[in-house]
């Protein structure tokens, strides 16, 4: 039987009705959408699988409809430098004079700052590796700022590591796939990031509006930025590295203190990713939640000559010997610095132990160690040098240099 | 029974359907979206970003009511909102609502003079924005900036040509419906 010469030969189906009907049902299903995505979240929440495809799909197909964007960019700023190459060479010629004098003083600084660190035994942060990536396409609109980039997971990207340009920070990796990454862009809606101000270290919360200037929140002290003053990331919170140049204060004409980033507006496409690990990445939540005493039980058994010597002198308190404990999990967590606390805590007793009859290699390596720790805390040998005078008659026990290890604590991500 | 579109003499038959004034335009308004995401500076400006499914929202439901429409439109929808990474299902709802609006008014625009498909097109497009900017106000906690949503308005109430021509050149073509 023909389609025609059915009981629905005559239906005659209103189709505005059936559109109005299939508007409810669409937008039905675009409320449910809205209502589940959380496109400000880390990767794991929302539609991020979603966004994470779309992205692979999309970066080489950008790529080419781009491509002769690109070319009538580059056609035009060709344009822009024949005409503008006199005057660029001369405030050039001004900058490199200018930077001569800044890049003297910097090698100055640099030599001193190295000598403070070394001299205070400071924990310095490790060099961060980068990873360099294309500008695939960008939203610029008003609610939404973010970028595309042709790296992924496939180059060791994760959530959260900061992009920067030549100039500065642009923003922090929200999504990422096995080939591109989406760059939340520091002018975002939904950008949040800690900042302080070069000049009085105060520190704000840099909030994105959707606009060019990003806006300075949260700002505490008065008087405690002005026009020009230079603004960089803080570090608070662990998300991002401190120090990470984002932009100058400037006031904005409804009285607010914004930012001019120096990652606005430019026209290069390639950025870098810092591979940085925040403290949340480095420690296990359990670690950081741990009792404060958790570090007492789990001390590292001294050493088989020491539990001789111990013994030796005090026959009546046997030692636990060391071979014998396994590590636990929670001796896993232990940093080393609380180890470190532990096994001079345990090398002190033992020197006082051990104090009558040092012998002359003995004496030797207490040499060796006073010196090394001369050399690495002056100001400590000071100190005891006063506290001798004071004292003359007294002559503390020396501590040997084997019992009392001087390492420093690698900024290493602990073993899990 | 489908009837050809031109009855020269001698031309061709052309069967204009929904292909043609569905298909063709939202491929067209989610190809000339990702070029125009492209990270390019033009004489040291960013290229503008309108919404280009505003002008197929606009477009559609004086050209014909139908079910291909809104479903279109929700793709396009969902296109735009990834490709610009705003919340997925925002730019979708935007553009059915408008679809809705024109639906529920068609027959107080459908033909009307330019100057008053221009004055609809223009404050639809208004109200879309006003209701993303409130959206984004409530979610973000942060006011969106205003010259960014205007400098986004512009560019999009500025597409209104193209969906004029939509319009003239696909009104009442589609002869199935008659």
């Amino acid at each position: 039987m023909a389609y025609r010469d059915g009981p629905f030969e005559n239906l005659k189906v209103p189709l505005g009705l059936t559109a109005a009907f299939a508007v409810l049902v669409m937008g039905a299903i675009a409320v449910l959408l809205i209502v589940s995505d959380k496109r400000d979240k880390p990767q794991a929440d929302g539609f991020a699988p979603v966004r994470s495809g779309f992205s692979r799909v999309t970066a080489p197909v950008s790529g080419v409809f781009a491509a002769p964007v690109r070319w009538v960019g580059h056609a035009t700023d060709f344009v822009g430098d024949y005409f503008g190459a006199i005057d660029e060479n001369r405030r050039l010629k001004k900058q490199v004079a200018e930077l001569k004098a800044v890049q003297d003083n910097y090698v100055a600084l640099e030599n001193i700052n190295r000598r403070y660190e070394a001299l205070l035994n400071i924990r310095t942060q490790p060099p961060v590796d980068m990873v360099a990536a294309n500008l695939v396409s960008e939203s610029r609109g008003p609610f939404a700022n973010a970028q595309l980039i042709d790296a992924g997971t496939n180059s060791r990207i994760r959530v959260g590591n900061p992009v920067i340009n030549e100039h500065g920070l642009v923003g922090r990796v929200m999504g990422v796939g096995p080939t591109a990454s989406r760059v939340l862009m520091l002018t975002d809606v939904a950008s949040r990031t800690p900042v302080l101000v070069d000049r009085t270290d105060a520190r704000a919360i840099l909030v994105g509006d959707g606009g060019a200037n990003p806006r300075l929140d949260f700002l505490r002290g008065t008087d405690s930025v002005k026009d020009g003053d230079r603004i960089m990331t803080s570090g608070d919170g662990g998300m991002l590295p401190r120090g990470l140049a984002v932009g100058v204060a400037a006031k904005a004409l409804d009285g607010t203190w914004r930012v001019k980033l120096y990652a606005g507006n430019t026209d290069t496409d390639v950025v870098r990713v810092l591979l940085f690990d925040d403290f949340s990445q480095l420690l296990k939540p359990d670690s950081i939640n741990a009792p404060a005493l958790a570090g007492m039980n789990t001390a590292p058994q001294p050493s088989a000559d020491l539990v001789a010597k111990i013994e030796a002198v005090h026959p009546a308190h046997p030692v636990a010997r060391p071979a014998a404990a396994a590590p636990t999990p929670q001796t896993q967590t232990l940093t080393q610095s609380q180890a470190q606390s532990q096994t001079s805590k345990v090398a002190a007793a033992t020197a006082t132990a051990l104090a009558p009859a040092p012998d002359s290699a003995a004496k030797k390596k207490a040499t060796d160690a006073s010196d090394e720790k001369a050399n690495a805390k002056p100001e400590h040998k000071a100190a005891e040098h006063k506290a001798s005078e004071r004292k003359p008659t007294k002559k503390k026990p020396t501590v040997k240099a084997d019992v009392i290890p001087r390492r420093p604590v690698p900024y290493t991500a602990i073993p899990q | 029974m489908r009837r050809p579109a031109s009855r020269r003499h001698g031309a061709a038959v052309r069967v204009v359907g929904p292909l043609h004034w569905v298909i063709y335009p939202a491929l067209a308004a989610m190809a000339a979206t990702l070029v125009l995401s492209t990270h390019v500076r033009l004489f040291g400006l960013p290229p503008p970003e309108p919404i280009f499914g505003l002008i197929l929202a606009f477009s559609w439901p004086l050209i014909r009511p139908s079910i291909l429409g809104p479903v279109m439109l929700f793709l396009v929808g969902i296109f735009t909102d990834l490709v610009l990474d705003s919340t997925l299902g925002l730019w979708t709802l935007t553009l059915l609502a408008v679809y809705g609006v024109v639906l529920a008014a068609r027959a107080f625009i459908v033909g009307q003079q330019v100057g008053v498909l221009f004055a609809w097109y223009a404050g639809l497009t208004t109200a879309a924005m006003l209701c993303l900017y409130l959206f984004t106000l409530v979610e973000a906690g942060v006011a969106p900036t205003i010259v960014g949503a205007i400098l986004q308005w512009i560019p999009t109430v500025a597409l209104f040509p193209l969906g004029y021509i939509l319009i003239q050149r696909f009104d009442d073509t589609d002869v199935r419906f008659r």
